[in-house]
């Protein structure tokens, strides 16, 4: 027990110390303007990524339409802040609560849907979200909503990831997390253990959608519009690319795909014209080369490289 | 809006919306015939139809050919990169969980459309007129020539498909595979002929579907097959997915849904009300019009 | 005294399908019932609308004094119900233990906030509840491989963690579905011995779905037979032994 809190503490010092030489770089400029926007967009994938292996790699569930909430969390932020004039915690919270409820929403129907059909499902209504927000001109229409104040800094998105990142890890460790997982092993057998799957399907479904919503926040308060162009499916798609690619149902493995891919895109950022083709190459080879993603369903660790996998069930962490 | 004129709006949106769907139903064949074999849903199909496009383009700019040439040749070289691509990015993946080979085909995906960029730049290109467009007037409604040409050749496409499927020794492989590979590879069928064979069939319709949809807009550009790709996997689903002449009838239907909401509302409101549709088929049939639902046994 | 149980002329209906017609049956604490037939006899169906899988088309089922007809699979778990599978149905990329830990989660009191700030009871329970899925591992004899990926056990010991994972669920009333499917004889036996033993320690009731009847008329003091949907006799394994429309059920008409 004391190991577990001890543990966490040890990660935390070493988020601080992460976070401190990468400011200090930052300060000192050695960390350019470009390379600091991207590790701001780094971290924001991060968030997505997690919030999104929550569901599909955690509980199970095939979505695709993650691009959408990021949408209604960026537009419910720039709303609080452009158009009603409160402050950016607040904005923060707002876009939160809105893509989460909404998620509760469309999760409640949706989920009784397995398979492809909810994969399907979830991009359509990813869709939907963006056509109806295209359509309204309160915030903007096809143009987008423009003039967001840059609120967002590298502290703020930073730890904004840490805290998600360890909300997901304890919640996969917890009662609730491991009703998730019993679910995505097997929905028949995690029903006869008491377990109302619809619940927690819906629980990891609102929570993911909620932190898509933060990370909305983050990324319009970053770049000073919110526009329909870049919520569409193919944001989708490369969000759960990064989770695939990392491994699904692995937390280290969301956050190496988000790494991984926002620095492959932002490196090839110089040939524009090529850009598409290598990031689609490497993903076919990835794909070919490895198809359970670089991790499978494990969490990197320091054991990995000592023992080669040991004894590391999937919640290693409890003992 | 008097009664009169509803039922003319309503007539006209009708045949715009069969037309335009008779090009999603070709399209979401492929779809359909590929999910029924291999469960993949091939995000890469869009691109095919793009792919076709292209081609067709160059049948009728640089060697000249008329439209039922173009439309063969078009037909043909889809065929052959739907067999390719099954080839190099799909069959290693036979035994890879079914999220990988999702990922590959969005990877595929990309580098078609991507590939298309870099050689033929993303800027549209008008469509050669291969005939003469001419328009019919019954009385207060509209009828082009291209709105007969498509369906016509949608419709034999479409039967000369069934035809394959139900008649002919390679068609009678696809299903068996489709209901039971395992079983049928004991039967001694080459399985990956069939899903060769599949490919390049539904590659061929989609390529078909794409110089048709040329014809009608006169432009095309690399990246016109995403969004018509993911209506036609909803017309599929629509329909059952699987089934072949559920995709059919989810194609029309989509179109037809799909004009009347631009004729009736907006045509922003177009897309929307395509994934509107879908989610309640899901939600209330989730088998498709034609599919029947099967619960797992306990 | 009252019955754990009390199944009251259920009947379940497929399409044109009657494939269990006016089941009647009743549990009482601490009974050890089996329940057999032919293949297509509508006994996994009976277990199904037992369990809450089904809702019967017709009649009620009564658990502990709750009407538990209609209610889902997981409400029928939580008043103390618990079942294993024909064909096991494991969480097979989970440890040994987390499997166990699973079924222990209806039981936990902390709530998602305390879980996620790892504050208050989170801790206690969470230490409390490893401390029980090791000893139940333990009886099982399990415990040496708690840590181990469950989809990597040796049948056998799937098996057994399947029952172990049931019985954490803390149930009054244990379902088990064919249990010495691909068991060869000793075995068998052994599970024999076993299922006895669970009953007299969890002092639980259990209803046995089985095809070998060796098993059954060992361990069960009361049996009930269906045939085609229709309970054809119910009684003593004695009783059943000699009850002519078993043996014809089992051996064919000719026999008479």
């Amino acid at each position: 027990m004391n190991a577990l809190r001890k543990k966490d503490l040890l990660t935390l010092v070493a988020c601080a110390v992460l976070f401190a030489v990468m400011q200090g770089l930052m300060m000192a400029e050695i960390i350019g303007p470009f390379w600091e926007l991207n590790i701001v967009l780094i971290c924001i994938n991060i968030i997505l990524s997690v919030s999104l292996n929550l569901i599909n790699g955690y509980t199970g569930q095939f979505s695709i339409g993650h691009a959408g909430f990021l949408a209604v969390g960026a537009y419910t932020g720039a709303i609080v802040t452009v158009k009603l004039g409160f402050s950016y915690e607040l904005a923060l919270i707002a876009g939160t609560v809105a893509a989460g409820f909404l998620g509760f929403l469309i999760g409640l129907p949706t989920l009784r849907l397995n398979g492809d059909y909810l994969a399907i499902a979830t991009l359509g209504l990813g869709e939907i979200i963006r056509i109806c927000i295209l359509n309204i001109d309160y915030v903007g229409g096809a143009s987008g909503l423009m003039g967001i104040p840059r609120l967002t800094n590298f502290p703020w998105v930073f730890w904004i990831m840490i805290f998600i990142i360890f909300f997901i890890k304890n919640f996969k460790n917890s009662a609730p997390g491991r009703c998730c997982l019993a679910i995505r092993e097997n929905e028949i057998a995690a029903d006869t253990m008491g377990i109302d799957t619809t619940k927690y399907k819906v629980m990891a479904f609102t929570l993911g959608a909620a932190f898509a919503g933060t990370a909305g926040v983050l990324f319009s308060h970053y770049f000073y519009i919110a526009h329909p162009a870049s919520f569409t499916f193919m944001r989708s798609f490369d969000i759960l690319t990064m989770v695939v690619l990392g491994g699904l149902g692995s937390m280290t493995g969301a956050i190496t795909g988000a790494v991984l891919l926002t620095f492959i895109s932002a490196y090839l950022a110089e040939y524009p014209e090529w850009r598409m083709i290598i990031y689609s190459i490497t993903l076919i080879v990835l794909m070919l080369r490895r198809p359970q993603g670089l991790f499978g369903n494990k969490e990197l660790s320091l054991k990995m490289f000592h023992l080669g996998g040991g004894k590391d069930g999937s919640t290693a962490e409890s003992k | 809006m008097d009664m009169g004129s509803f039922m003319q709006q309503f007539v006209q949106q009708l045949i715009n919306g069969i037309s335009l769907g008779s090009i999603y139903a070709l399209v979401a064949l492929g779809y359909t015939m590929i999910y029924g074999i291999i469960k993949l849903i091939n995000f890469a199909h869009g691109d095919i139809y793009m792919l076709g496009a292209y081609f067709g383009f160059i049948a009728t700019t640089m060697f000249g050919f008329s439209f039922i040439p173009a439309i063969l040749f078009s037909m043909a070289c889809a065929a052959l990169a739907g067999i390719i691509i099954e080839r190099v990015a799909y069959r290693p993946m036979r035994n890879a969980p079914r999220i990988a080979i999702l990922i590959t085909a969005i990877g595929v995906s990309f580098f078609l459309e991507y590939s298309m960029i870099l050689i033929a730049t993303p800027q549209p290109r008008t469509f050669p007129a291969v005939f003469e467009a001419t328009i019919y007037h019954f009385g207060p409604l509209v009828v082009n020539s291209q709105q007969i040409v498509i369906l016509i050749s949608a419709l034999i496409l479409m039967a000369v498909l069934t035809y394959i499927v139900q008649n002919t020794k390679a068609g009678k492989a696809m299903r068996a595979v489709s209901f039971d590979a395992d079983a049928a590879r004991l039967m001694g069928i080459n399985i990956d002929r069939v899903i060769s064979m599949t490919f390049a069939l539904g590659s061929a319709l989609a390529a078909a579907g794409g110089v048709l949809v040329g014809i009608y807009y006169n432009s095309i550009d690399p990246l016109m097959g995403m969004v018509p790709g993911i209506k036609a996997f909803v017309a599929a689903v629509l329909g059952g997915i699987g089934i072949i002449p559920g995709a059919m009838l989810g194609g029309i239907i989509l179109g037809v849904v799909e004009a009347m909401v631009s004729g009736f509302f907006s045509s922003t409101f177009r897309d929307a009300a395509a994934f509107a549709i879908l989610i309640l088929i899901l939600l209330y049939k989730p088998a498709g019009i034609l599919g029947k639902n099967v619960r797992e046994k306990v | 005294m009252e019955a754990l149980l009390k199944v009251n002329d259920i009947s379940m209906v497929f399409g044109g399908l009657r494939a269990v017609s006016n089941f009647s049956m009743e549990i009482k604490a601490g009974e050890l019932i089996g329940l057999i037939g032919p293949n297509g006899a509508g006994k996994t169906t009976a277990f199904n609308m037992i369990t809450g899988v089904y809702t019967p088309t017709e009649g009620e089922i009564m658990f502990n004094g709750t009407r538990t007809s209609g209610k889902k699979s997981y409400q029928v778990t939580q008043l103390g119900m618990a079942r294993t599978f024909q064909n096991i149905r494991l969480f097979s990329e989970l440890s040994v233990i987390d499997n166990v830990k699973i079924a222990y989660n209806m039981h936990v009191k902390y709530t998602l906030g305390e879980a996620i700030a790892r504050v208050g009871r989170y801790f206690s329970e969470e230490d409390e509840i490893t401390k029980k899925a090791l000893e139940l591992l333990k009886i099982f004899k399990l415990e040496d491989k708690a840590y181990e990926t469950a989809k990597n056990l040796p049948y056998g010991e799937q098996r057994r963690l399947e029952i172990a994972r049931a019985l954490a669920t803390e149930p009054k009333l244990l379902l088990l579905d064919e249990p010495a499917a691909g068991m060869n004889p000793q075995e068998t036996k052994e599970l024999m011995e076993m299922i006895r033993w669970i009953r007299d320690k969890f002092r639980l009731s259990i209803l046995l779905i089985e095809h070998d009847m060796g098993l059954v008329m060992g361990v069960c003091e009361r049996i009930y037979v269906l045939e085609y949907g229709f309970c054809i006799a119910s009684g003593t394994p004695d009783e059943i032994k000699n009850n002519k429309r078993v043996i014809e059920a089992y051996l064919g008409e000719e026999v008479s």
